[in-house]
Formats: C-alpha cells, sequence, structure tokens
C-alpha cells in the first residue's frame, strides 16, 4: 500500500473517533504550545536585553574614582578622587589590551534653544567616548581634538534633546544651543540610542569637549578626573585582559601596597549581560525539561490509546489480513495514525503557542520572538514521540494472528 | 484430467494447547478441480473449520503437503501468503465482517489498496463488482445501512474485486434467512459456472445441497466424498425489502 494511501486510511480511522483523536492528542498540543509560547517570549525578552547591552557597548569597561572615607562612614564610589589625566594619558597609551579611553565628566544642566529649554546631562568628554560607545553621529560631525585641545564651544547633542528643543526630526546642526546661558554651536547630532536596561534614556544628552566642560561648566579639580573614564578593549576576552590591566597600571600609578584596597572602581557592564544570558540559559533548560515531561505523558496517551484501538479492531485487522494486508502494511497503519495523531497534534501545539505568545505579548506589551527552528524542533519532537510511543502497539496489532482476530468478538 | 487447482496430500493439523494436543485433521487428501462447487460439512469440531484456514492460506499444515495451482504452500512467507490471499483467493465469512462506518464501494476496494492498483481503476472495478453482485444502486450505502443480505452481497463483492481463483465461503448463509441464504447460493453458482472454484464450509445439508460435491468431515478426517447434481437455486435478487 502506498504511503498516500496509509495516510489518508489513517486519517478516516482517527476521523472515526473525532473527540477521542482530539482529546488523545492534546497531550502533545498543551506540550507543545506552552514550550512554543514560554520559548516565544523568553527570546523576545533576551532578545531586548541583548539588544541594550549591546547598546551600551559590549567591550566596555567604567572606570570610577574610588570612595572617600571620614570618621568610619565610607563614601559612595566615586567620592574620592583619585584618578589623574596622567592615569588616563597611561591608559590609553601604555595598555595593549585598551583600544580606547575617554574621560566623562557630567553635569546636570538646564539648555535652551531659541523657542524653548530642557535640563538635560551635559557631559565632558573626548572623541574617543564615541568609538568607545560605538555610537555614529546621524547628523552633522563629531567635534574632533582640536576643539577639546582649544577648549572650543561646541556641542554634539543627542535625539531627546533635539526633539525637546527643536521639534522631531529637526536638524539643528550650526545653531547655538545655550548651556548655562554659554552658547555652544551644535556640530552634530547623535544617532538615536535608546534605553539602558534600566530604563535610563541615553539620548537625554549634551556631549561637549572636556577641556571647555572644564572651563565654563563645572570647574572640578585640576589634577584629578571629577567624573569617570570610560575604556573599550580589543580582541578576545578583551574586557577581562583590559580589567586586569587598567587594575594593574593604576594601583601601579596610585602606589597601592599589596594589602591596600583599591582607591578606584572598575565596572564591567558585559558580566550583567552574562548574568543575565546566565538566567536565560537556566530557563531555556527548563523549559525543555517541560517539554520532554510533557512530550512524554502526551505520548503515553498517545500509546495507550493507539493499545485500546488495535484491540478495538482486531477484527478489521483480521478482515485486512485475510484480504492481502501484509504484517509491514499492518503496522506501518498504526504507526502512521500515531504519527499523524502527534503531529497534528504538534502542529495545532505550535498554533496555539504562537497565539498565546502573541496574546500575551500584546497584553502585557512583551516582545515575542517566533524562532523557525524552535517549530521545527517541537514538530518533529512530536513526530518523534508518535513514532516511539506508537511503535509497540503497531507491532502487537501485526503480530496478530489473522484466524484468532476473525474470530474475535 | 486437468492439473487439479487444490491438492493436499495428507495434511494433518495440531494445536498445542500446554500438554494438550488438538489434531484438527488427521491426514487428509484431496483434489479440487478449477470451477468445482464443493460443500465441506461436518459437525463442529469436525475439522472444517481448520481446512477453510488451510485452504485460504490462513494458517500452514503441521505435516503433510498443500498444493496450490502447483505451488507447494509451506514454503512460502508469510508476505508470499497474503499476496495469495489477495490475488488468488477471495474470502467470504459467516458474519460478513465488513469495515463498519465505511461505504460499500470502499469495502469492496480494500483488497485492492494492498495489491496497489490505481485510484481510479480501483473504483471502478470496485463499482463493477458491486454490480455483479446486484448492488450497483447501494454503492455509498454503510453497512449498518443494509440488510443481511446486501451486506453479505458487498462481502462477496469484495472477495470477487481482485478476480480470485477460489472463492471460499465460511457458513455464508448462517446469519440469513432461508430466502436470502438461496439469493446467495445462485450467486454462488452463477460464479462457478464462470470457472471460479467455490467452496463452502456448512452444517446445514440444506445448503450443500445445491454443491455438485459433498465432502463430509468427522474427527478430522474426510468421511465421504460425493458428486451429486446440484439443486438450483433460484435468484430473487431485488424483491428484498429495503432495511
Amino acid at each position: 500500500m502506498s504511503w498516500l494511501m496509509t495516510l489518508r486510511v489513517a486519517l478516516r480511522a482517527l476521523g472515526r473517533n473525532k473527540l477521542r483523536s482530539f482529546l488523545t492528542g492534546l497531550g502533545v498540543v498543551i506540550g507543545v504550545a506552552a514550550v512554543i509560547a514560554m520559548v516565544a517570549i523568553g527570546d523576545g525578552a533576551k532578545a531586548r536585553v541583548e539588544q541594550t547591552f549591546a547598546s551600551i557597548g559590549s567591550n566596555m569597561l567604567i572606570v570610577l574614582n574610588g570612595s572617600s572615607q571620614g570618621g568610619g562612614a565610607m563614601g559612595g564610589a566615586g567620592s574620592l578622587p583619585s584618578l589623574t589625566w596622567d592615569d588616563l594619558r597611561a591608559i590609553q597609551t601604555e595598555l595593549s589590551a585598551v583600544r580606547e579611553a575617554a574621560p566623562v565628566l557630567r553635569a546636570g544642566s538646564q539648555v535652551m534653544s531659541e523657542d524653548s529649554n530642557w535640563n538635560t546631562s551635559i557631559q565632558g568628554t573626548t572623541p574617543d567616548f564615541l568609538r568607545v560607545r560605538s555610537w555614529p553621529v546621524a547628523l552633522g560631525a563629531e567635534f574632533t581634538q582640536t576643539d577639546v585641545d582649544g577648549g572650543m564651544k561646541v556641542a554634539m547633542v543627542g535625539q531627546t534633546v533635539v526633539d525637546k528643543l527643536y521639534g522631531p526630526n529637526a536638524n539643528p546642526v550650526g545653531q547655538v544651543v545655550r548651556v548655562k546661558n554659554i552658547p555652544f554651536v551644535i556640530v552634530g547630532v547623535l544617532a538615536k540610542k535608546g534605553q539602558s536596561p534600566f530604563g535610563q534614556d541615553f539620548d537625554d544628552v549634551v556631549l561637549v569637549p572636556v577641556s571647555t566642560f572644564q572651563q565654563k561648566i563645572s570647574g572640578g579639580l585640576k589634577n584629578f578626573i571629577a567624573g569617570q573614564i570610560v575604556v573599550s578593549s580589543r580582541g578576545e576576552d578583551g574586557n577581562a585582559r583590559a580589567q586586569q590591566q587598567v587594575r594593574g597600571l593604576l594601583r601601579d600609578r596610585h602606589r597601592l601596597s599589596l594589602d591596600a584596597d583599591d582607591d578606584f572602581q572598575i565596572r564591567n557592564p558585559s558580566e550583567i549581560a552574562s548574568a543575565q544570558q546566565e538566567g536565560t540559559r537556566t530557563l531555556t533548560t527548563l523549559l525543555m525539561v517541560i517539554a520532554a515531561v510533557s512530550l512524554l505523558v502526551g505520548g503515553i496517551g498517545i500509546m495507550n490509546i493507539m493499545l485500546v484501538s488495535v484491540t478495538e479492531r482486531t477484527r478489521e485487522i483480521g478482515v485486512r489480513m485475510a484480504v492481502g494486508a501484509r504484517a509491514r502494511d499492518i503496522q506501518l497503519q498504526f504507526l502512521v495514525e500515531a504519527l499523524a495523531l502527534s503531529v497534528s497534534g504538534g502542529l495545532i501545539g505550535v498554533a496555539t503557542g504562537l497565539g498565546i505568545a502573541g496574546w500575551l505579548a500584546s497584553a502585557f506589551g512583551w516582545s515575542m520572538l517566533i524562532r523557525p527552528d524552535v517549530i521545527l524542533i517541537a514538530v518533529g519532537f512530536s513526530g518523534l514521540v508518535g513514532v516511539g510511543f506508537g511503535f509497540y502497539p503497531a507491532l502487537k496489532a501485526s503480530r496478530l494472528d489473522p484466524i484468532t482476530a476473525l474470530r474475535f468478538e | 484430467m486437468a492439473e487439479p487447482l487444490v491438492r493436499l496430500e495428507a495434511v494433518t493439523k495440531i494445536y498445542r494447547m500446554g500438554d494438550v494436543e488438538l489434531r484438527a485433521l488427521a491426514g487428509v487428501s484431496l483434489d479440487l478441480q478449477p470451477g468445482d462447487f464443493t460443500a465441506i460439512m461436518g459437525a463442529s469440531g469436525s475439522g472444517k473449520s481448520t481446512m477453510m484456514n488451510l485452504l485460504g492460506c490462513l494458517d500452514r499444515p503441521t505435516a503433510g503437503r498443500y498444493l496450490l495451482g502447483g505451488q507447494d504452500i509451506s514454503s512460502l512467507s508469510n508476505d508470499e501468503l497474503a499476496r495469495l490471499r489477495n490475488q488468488t483467493l477471495g474470502f467470504v465469512f459467516q458474519n460478513f465482517n465488513l469495515l463498519s462506518r465505511t461505504s460499500a464501494l470502499e469495502n469492496v476496494e480494500l483488497p485492492l489498496l494492498y495489491s496497489n492498483v490505481p485510484a481510479a481503476e480501483r473504483r471502478a472495478r470496485a463499482r463493477e463488482s458491486l454490480e455483479r453482485v446486484g448492488l450497483g444502486d447501494r454503492l455509498d450505502h454503510h453497512p449498518n445501512q443494509m440488510s443481511g443480505g446486501q451486506q453479505q452481497r458487498v462481502a462477496i463483492a469484495r472477495a470477487l474485486v481482485n478476480r480470485p481463483r477460489i472463492l471460499l465461503a465460511d457458513e455464508p448463509t448462517g446469519n440469513l434467512d432461508s430466502r436470502t441464504s438461496e439469493d446467495v447460493m445462485a450467486l454462488f453458482q452463477a460464479l462457478g459456472q464462470t470457472g471460479i472454484t467455490v467452496i463452502i464450509v456448512t452444517h446445514e445439508p440444506d445448503i450443500a445441497a445445491y454443491a455438485a460435491r459433498v465432502i463430509t468431515m468427522r474427527d478430522g478426517l474426510v468421511r465421504s466424498d460425493v458428486r451429486q447434481a446440484p439443486r438450483a437455486a433460484t435468484a430473487q435478487a431485488g424483491q428484498e425489502g429495503h432495511p
């Protein structure tokens, strides 16, 4: 008997007991639907996290000043100035794992255009900052090292600031923005970068040369950096090596004895990302276990019903054998029935799962990601379940003695 | 005389149930010619059903030889036996054994599914076979929509659809009233005249009277083997009431 015919015969047999076939396949439907829905939501969340961490800069370190200590009370991170401009130059020039390093000084300030004003974060830095953050310029140009050296009153603005001061999609390049009533010429608009994983708006920023920042906006200290240094690393394992090198260099330059604590801090945002990924991996493993268990239960249900079906249809099997069905025809027929049950259960499960994921995503504003490979694996697995659990009942059917089968009541 | 279609040579069949040996056939020798209309009679336990199963290639003899068309079936594999049942033999059972919730046409198509006949030809042959038994107007009826006589004729159509050389009928009239029985016997006689070898197992002398040869069995042995002038059955097909 041809494959197509076997499939048709199997589908007709299942169609004769629609409710029972549906209930039998339900175990697989629920298992597959749960997995598809959870993977779609989980992958959506994961993709979102990865996207935001990529926007921070994946191979970036942040070096902060140390914490002050007065009368036993510890100050917060960065409260004790310890990083010097010479430290920065040393980091830039002496370390093999460091690609670029840039100072970042911050101050909150009111900024004004001709028509509007806005309170934003003013950051004094160098052009290397954009390389460290992998942050391109959308309109105009970056300010240059010459601007930094000359203490020029130029600025690059983030998208949020553009929206607030000049309106959406405006091009403010060449216009004047007043920071603390000091006019800065806008030379460039930064590309949109979005939010940090913790909801901070990266685009709500005005970048100015660090020298200008110190002279005009926030004086700070002469020799120390009253802010932080952002460092980008190079090469494989760059972050870890750069962190080690920067730490060694700074301890050396600050002449810290072996048992002294660091008088600075190094933060590695990619560690947060990898912790997040670790969490996702655990979740994925858990999902796989749930999937395996539910498919196992679904498979046992299929096997149970197939065994019942073989017994019920003993006479039919006898008739088929009497009119010329070979053992393998009978075996194939029952195997294909089990397969059809489980695969259609799997397909319905995929559709249901995607429906649930879509509903959850729209109802709670979660992201979802449909992965074709997961869908294929889910359907493939349900097929395997059908073959695995359908094999024994099919074998049992094919081994029936036609004489006994024909007399079966 | 022509080469016999069926030849049994000292066939025995022994069933073992634990320590008990049941000698269902105790050395039967028999020749059947093409076109013979034979009735096998006997009380229950006489071995006639075992004989039927052997002749129908559903079972193999314990000892002795069964030659079907000159071929020794004890040397054949299960798949080859299935092929013989499909191509050379047709079965009719006492309880019809039709597939329920399946139309007459599809029931008749069943043997053709297992011989890879293309769909269009399958349909045509099944229709032709149903017309031959007088059910050309019942193609789409399901077994539960038909009378016993109609169901049995569907079963006969199914047995005939692959153009077998031998038709085996096990108590084919056991579940039918006497008038319907005569219809069915008339059909068998007509088939016999087209050269099909018809073998009927029955315990009713009335039914055996329609056969040209009556073999009576007792205790696994042939007790008598009589050729007779068959009583002619009159077909009354079509007069049967609708269910």
